[in-house]
């Protein structure tokens, strides 16, 4: 009998594992039913546009023989449904298209921009993760205080504020009046640990500012959650110190919430990425981007637009993931 | 005369019924309206008036905001260029929420497949990042001043859709709401005698913040040179143009972002401060 219920405890086990598993197969599932959608939604905006991709091509300039001659090399008189198909499988498969700007492929011109700009976010990450961290937890311990309403009106001011307001701020301190770094991310030499601080310190400082802002917010209110909770009330009616109450007992419940918010508030890195890229003169994809839209290069525009978007589902998929395991329910 | 009385009172108490930091939030968002409106009365110089400032001058008494890449007068361009970082933002605001508003109205009223169908095209909009969908708009159809209002408020209408709908559809369950059923009133006459009455608060609020969202998109939009093209400037293209100051500290890269820093803030205080209000 007391075997019995071993198995049928391992059973259940067995079962809740599976169930975890099916949950985050269907999330996946949805996110690649969304990215679909999105690309379906940059492929139809795009070929709303005004004249159409051969006129843009070959300017304004060209013969109506050329470009009809164009058209039908590209097969635009195919319908829309049929190019949306073959534009989706040129680009599974790789095959970017060819940039109106350059004449050069599009994988050729993001290719060595890419880890530039995850270099970029991924030292924003593991630097504002902690700060925010711990903003968001002091917050939540001292619910109500001066400090907590400091720290409230403090980030929600960032938040409200242009990020190029940061960027320029952070400039006029850190590289005109007191001439720590410089104030193009550019040139310096990259091997001496002098020389990296100097090139992505103040990119990483003005992103970190919009992240850390977001994200210590969101952890306050999902600590805050936790401590509304009765066990909570019970700790504290027990006589535990707040600080072995919070960091002992709420914080691994909030554990899967705070997650959420970080991947979700990572997601603000996207929009500070471009102000951030272009004020620095960084060499990333971000300010790709801008200098495609101005161009009106529309292959390039579309890259970069899904690659984000991509980026973006995958950071909401984690989120959504952390929410299922770390959830005590189905465990 | 008594009317005029009471409007101010009921100004009065409504003005103390907020918190010290509503009220400075406030009254921040009133200047800015107030000066978006008759700016250009109070502006010293022209728009593009040359004056014989110093290129990139510091503060002084005869250009009390410096003066900018070419040695016009700062002051003058901030004021002029409030209304279109306002103006712009407003009515994109406005058609962001009214349209997200009346559509989930129309999708929680008729139900059915117009609600899902009119769900699903919202969210899917919303899963772009709302600067990345600005971009794409703007390399697709330029970046005229139509253009610019129009993608604003196509790309924070979904928001506004999503907050109305969950408004209209807790409205719609109330015992009230099928009282009019009963006495067979039509979807119309439920929609707005019924629900839109009681969803105007919240959306009040919802539109403040959006307001918000498109100011700082918009003025993101001309610092990267793809917002509003000269010879117009908003607040943001000042920035931009005025970029090349930064290296030598002028007060003309700083003045601009400053402007639209505290119309944000503001309007973000006297929002928050809303909820928390005491009645």
């Amino acid at each position: 009998m007391f075997k019995g219920t071993i198995d049928g405890i391992a059973n259940q086990q067995v079962d809740m594992n599976g169930l975890i598993l099916r949950m985050i197969f269907q999330r996946v599932g949805v996110g690649l039913l969304t990215l679909f959608i999105v690309c379906a939604l940059v492929f139809f905006m795009s070929s709303l546009l005004p004249g159409d991709a051969a006129q843009m091509a070959l300017g304004q300039a060209a013969t109506p023989e050329t470009v009809a001659a164009l058209r039908l090399q590209l097969g635009l008189d195919q319908p829309a449904i049929l190019r949306f198909f073959s534009w989706l499988w040129n680009f599974m498969t790789g095959n970017f298209g060819v940039s109106y700007a350059s004449g050069l492929p599009v994988a050729d011109i993001v290719a060595p921009r890419i880890p530039n700009s995850l270099m970029l976010a991924a030292a924003a990450t593991a630097v504002s993760v902690p700060i925010a961290l711990i903003l968001g937890i002091v917050a939540a311990m001292h619910r109500g205080s001066r400090l907590d309403r400091t720290i409230g009106v403090g980030t929600m001011s960032v938040v409200a504020v242009p990020e190029f307001l940061v960027a320029t701020l952070a400039v006029l301190i850190f590289a005109v009046k007191l001439r720590w770094m410089s104030a193009l991310s550019l040139g310096g030499d990259m091997s001496s640990i002098s020389g990296f601080f100097k090139a992505y310190g103040l990119p990483v400082l003005t992103l970190c500012c919009v992240v850390v802002a977001q994200m210590a917010r969101m952890t306050r209110a999902a600590l805050i959650n936790q401590l509304d909770s009765a066990y909570v009330e019970m700790g504290v009616l027990k006589g535990l110190k707040p600080t072995r109450i919070v960091l002992r007992h709420a914080l691994p419940n909030a554990i899967g919430p705070i997650v959420n918010a970080m991947a979700l508030s990572l997601s603000y890195l996207l929009g500070g990425v471009i102000i951030v890229e272009t004020i620095f003169s960084y060499p990333g994809l971000a300010s790709t981007l801008v200098d495609a839209v101005s161009n009106r290069d529309l292959p390039v525009v579309q890259f970069c637009v899904l690659f984000f978007s991509a980026c973006y589902l995958l950071l909401l998929l984690i989120a959504d993931i952390f929410t299922i395991v770390f959830n005590p329910k189905l465990r | 005369m008594m009317t005029s009385f009471r409007f101010t009172g009921s100004c009065a108490r409504f003005f103390m019924s907020l918190s010290v930091a509503g009220r400075i939030g406030l009254m921040m968002s009133v200047f800015w309206i107030v000066i978006a409106v008759f700016g250009p009365w109070l502006a010293p110089y022209g728009a593009t008036e040359f004056t014989d400032g110093p290129i990139l001058g510091p503060l002084s008494a005869a250009y009390p905001m410096g003066t900018d890449f070419l040695g016009r007068d700062l002051l003058s361009r901030v004021l002029l260029g409030a209304r279109f970082s306002i103006g712009l933002a407003l009515v994109a605001a406005l058609m962001a929420s009214t349209m997200g508003t009346l559509l989930a109205l129309l999708s929680t009223v008729v139900g059915g497949w117009l609600d899902e169908g009119l769900s699903r095209v919202m969210d899917s909009i919303l899963i772009l990042p709302s600067k990345i969908l600005a971009l794409l708009m703007v390399a697709i159809y330029g970046s005229s001043l139509p253009v610019l209002v129009l993608t604003a408020a196509v790309t924070y209408t979904p928001g506004a859709f999503r907050i109305a709908r969950s408004q209209a559809l807790g409205l719609n369950e109330m015992e009230y709401v099928m009282v009019s059923r009963l006495n067979g009133e039509g979807n119309l006459y439920v929609a707005v005698r019924d629900i839109l009455p009681n969803m105007i608060h919240p959306m009040m609020a919802d539109f403040g913040l959006r307001f918000v969202y498109i100011v700082l998109m918009l003025s993101g939009l001309s610092f990267l040179g793809l917002g509003v093209q000269p010879p117009n400037a908003d607040w943001g293209s000042l920035v931009r143009e005025n970029l090349s100051g930064l290296s030598v500290g002028a007060p003309a890269v700083l003045m601009p972002a400053v402007a639209i820093a505290t119309l944000t803030i503001g309007v973000t205080l006297f929002i928050d401060s809303l909820a928390a209000r005491k009645r």
